[in-house]
């Protein structure tokens, strides 16, 4: 059976059972606590876990940040929360230069198992500060994981299995996905890292997503089956470990790929799932992999630039008929 | 332990304590105590070969790096030693340790035997961190040595996670985080000591003010030249000091990791103390004067330790024999690095992610 519940509920429900299952793990960061959450994700966690285990901090991102790494790397599981992934930049040298490091520097002696999770990319309209997709610079970095889901079943999945990895894993979430609804499996269990999903399946073209442009991508996969395309969409899911198999599996059958995320189009994931079918399934493409990215730009406060900026299904429609050498793009 | 002042007041704790004080310290009652546990003659002896070991390892990889056998950078502690030593021996066996890219000495006086250290200086596969991490990333999970870190200040907060899973288990362990003054002016230190001040944390922050932050005096880098004045802000007991008796370095340590242990209380201890070496060795030290390193070397915690024993009555000859078998172990350190394996290729993801390489 299967229950239709939020993203956000998704996220909660992965934490509330892992928390449940092992007294190491806990959650900390700005107003997870008494305040139930700036997105709410954590609503009700306090009353249930006490203060010893979800834990309210001041804005300081770096030291707390810190405080998690140094927890783990001593043998507890650690949840921390950015209020956005935006705000994770002044916390990047303790994700960078110790979590990601600390396993390699120590001759693999100390592990460090914790979670980095918040909201990532646009919202609406709260300007450029807090509408940055973060996830490219991450993904970048060995010795962290990355993963970005779409759907609440998998936004649990992820969770769960983020939880129990004794590798740092940043958990990507959308910000306009929280309210979203999906069927969430009554035992779903953790779902693997690296594990891609094909989420519509076609025949003329191969749309690669992960997290809200996923949705935006079978919203334009829908409109050109109007018009006789097939697309098939596949859903990363996880962005490292990169599950170049299903990737390759699906342009040997469509012969054409279109990416779609909401980095920015200078270097980031697009560019690395470009590179990887252009080396390992170069023989089956029929046209060049274009990308459908957020604008080379800073975000625009104005509603209607904003939506110019982020990847709509316009834009993408545009670029699978150009993929497919058809219309004007 | 007695309360001082110091405990629950920082502010107006400005008692009369030892003379060797810094002048403006702040609560602790070192000197003016006769040290609490190994006074004995037996345990300055022990305290002696440690700092004497130190400085004899730290003498031969100064030799090895101007041979090219040691790359990268490399921070010594030559003329710190009497703080890291001192500090280590107020410690119980599991407590924990954390420092930055000066650490060999913390690691020695931590427990690390000196093949791994030389091994990993060497960048040989038998190091502590595997020939991966070399001179600023002496990590050795065995002794709770956490490692020194390359960021200044970087790895303050990480500390203060580690006191915080300790209260988290109510394990009753003490973390040690030491630093140099230069990691104060940095974000890391600020917001490490607040959070561990806010929640409580059983840390103690140990400044080692060796004067200079790389090539800086310290005149140059903070506009109040007491570290401790901070601890104020933050609302926690702090201590101040001359690191000249290693014996005192423990006893006043001691004090801040009994609060700790006891009541969970962290401490902002600052440690006056001087590196007779540059910042690394590709510092020339010109921005000090001669007059200034000699008068420093005056009191050389090492020689002044030994000096110590003798007028204490301990036999030349016995120090001497314990001089040669420091010696002998540093070169049989030199031996076990040189002869050592490269480490080999296959580690290099295996100790990137625990579990299957994630590409």
């Amino acid at each position: 059976m299967a229950r239709n519940i939020r993203f956000r509920e998704a996220l909660r429900e992965a934490m509330i059972e892992e928390m449940e299952r092992d007294d190491r793990v806990f959650l900390m960061g700005e107003e997870v606590g008494h305040y139930q959450g700036a997105y709410k994700v954590s609503e009700g966690m306090l009353d249930k876990f006490g203060d010893k285990r979800v834990i309210d901090t001041p804005i300081a991102e770096g030291g707390f940040a810190g405080i998690g790494i140094g927890a783990a790397m001593v043998g507890l599981r650690p949840i921390v929360e950015f209020m956005t992934w935006n705000f994770s930049a002044v916390a990047f040298d303790q994700i960078l230069n110790n979590a990601a490091k600390l396993r390699q520097m120590s001759g693999g002696q100390f592990n460090c198992p914790i979670v980095f999770r918040g909201p990532n990319a646009s919202a609406k309209q709260v300007g450029s500060q807090h509408s940055h997709a973060m996830e490219h610079f991450y993904a970048t970095i060995p010795g962290i994981k990355v993963v970005a889901p779409a759907y609440p079943a998998d936004a649990k999945g992820l969770m769960k299995a983020a939880i129990r990895d004794d590798n740092p894993v940043l958990v990507m979430e959308s910000e306009t996905l929280y309210s979203v609804k999906g069927d969430v499996p009554d035992d779903q269990d953790a779902i693997p890292f690296g594990k891609a999903n094909v989420v519509r399946q076609g025949t003329d073209l191969t749309l690669v997503a992960y997290s809200r442009m996923t949705l935006v991508a079978m919203e334009a996969a829908a409109a050109l089956e109007k018009e006789g395309i097939s697309v098939e969409v596949v859903d990363l899911r996880s962005l490292r470990p990169l599950d170049e198999d299903t990737i390759v599996d699906s342009v040997e059958k469509t012969h054409r790929c279109v990416v779609v995320h909401e980095g920015f189009p200078y270097g980031g994931v697009g560019a690395e799932v470009a590179d990887r079918i252009q080396r390992l399934a170069f023989d089956a493409l029929d046209a060049p992999v274009l990308r459908v990215t957020t604008l080379d730009v800073g975000m625009p406060y104005n509603a209607k630039l904003e939506q110019l900026c982020i990847p709509q299904p316009d834009r993408v429609i545009a670029a699978a008929k150009r993929v497919l050498y058809r219309g004007q793009a | 332990m007695a309360q001082t002042n110091s405990h629950t007041h920082p502010i107006q704790s400005v008692e009369s304590a030892s003379p060797r004080d810094v002048p403006g310290a702040k609560g602790g009652t070192g000197g003016t105590q006769a040290p609490k546990a190994g006074a004995g003659i037996e345990h300055l002896v022990a305290l002696y070969r440690q700092m004497f070991l130190i400085r004899r390892i730290e003498e031969e990889a100064a030799r090895a790096y101007a041979q090219g056998k040691i790359g990268g950078f490399l921070h010594l502690y030559i003329g710190q030693e009497a703080v890291g030593v001192g500090a280590m021996a107020a410690l119980q066996p599991d407590d924990y340790v954390i420092t930055t890219y000066r650490d060999h000495g913390i690691a020695l006086a931590k427990g690390m035997s000196p093949n791994a250290l030389m091994a990993e200086l060497w960048g040989k596969g038998t190091g502590c961190s595997k020939g991966l991490g070399g001179s600023m990333h002496m990590f050795d999970k065995a002794t709770n040595m956490l490692g020194g870190y390359g960021i200044v200040g970087g790895h303050i907060p990480l500390a203060a996670g580690v006191a915080f899973a300790s209260k988290y288990r109510n394990d009753k362990r003490v973390t040690l985080c030491f630093f140099g003054e230069g990691a104060v002016s940095i974000a890391g230190f600020h917001e490490g000591v607040s959070l561990a001040a806010l929640w409580k944390l059983p840390i103690v922050f140990i400044c080692e003010n060796n004067e200079y932050s790389m090539g800086t005096p310290m005149s140059r880098t903070m506009s109040v030249e007491d570290v401790t004045s901070k601890a104020v802000g933050y609302g926690i007991p702090s201590d101040r000091f001359f690191a000249d008796d290693v014996l005192e370095v423990e006893e006043r340590i001691r004090q801040a990791v009994d609060r700790a242990r006891e009541t969970s209380m962290p401490t902002l201890v600052e440690v006056r103390t001087y590196r007779f070496r540059g910042h690394s060795m590709s510092d020339p030290a010109k921005y000090r004067t001669a007059a200034e390193l000699e008068d420093r070397k005056k009191k050389d915690p090492v020689i002044r330790t030994r000096a110590k024993l003798l007028s204490e009555g301990y036999e030349e000859k016995r120090i001497e024999a314990l001089e040669a078998e420091v010696e002998a172990e540093v070169m049989a350190a030199v031996k076990f690095a040189e002869e050592s394996p490269e480490p080999d290729p296959s580690l290099l993801e295996a100790t990137t992610y625990d579990g299957p390489f994630a590409s």
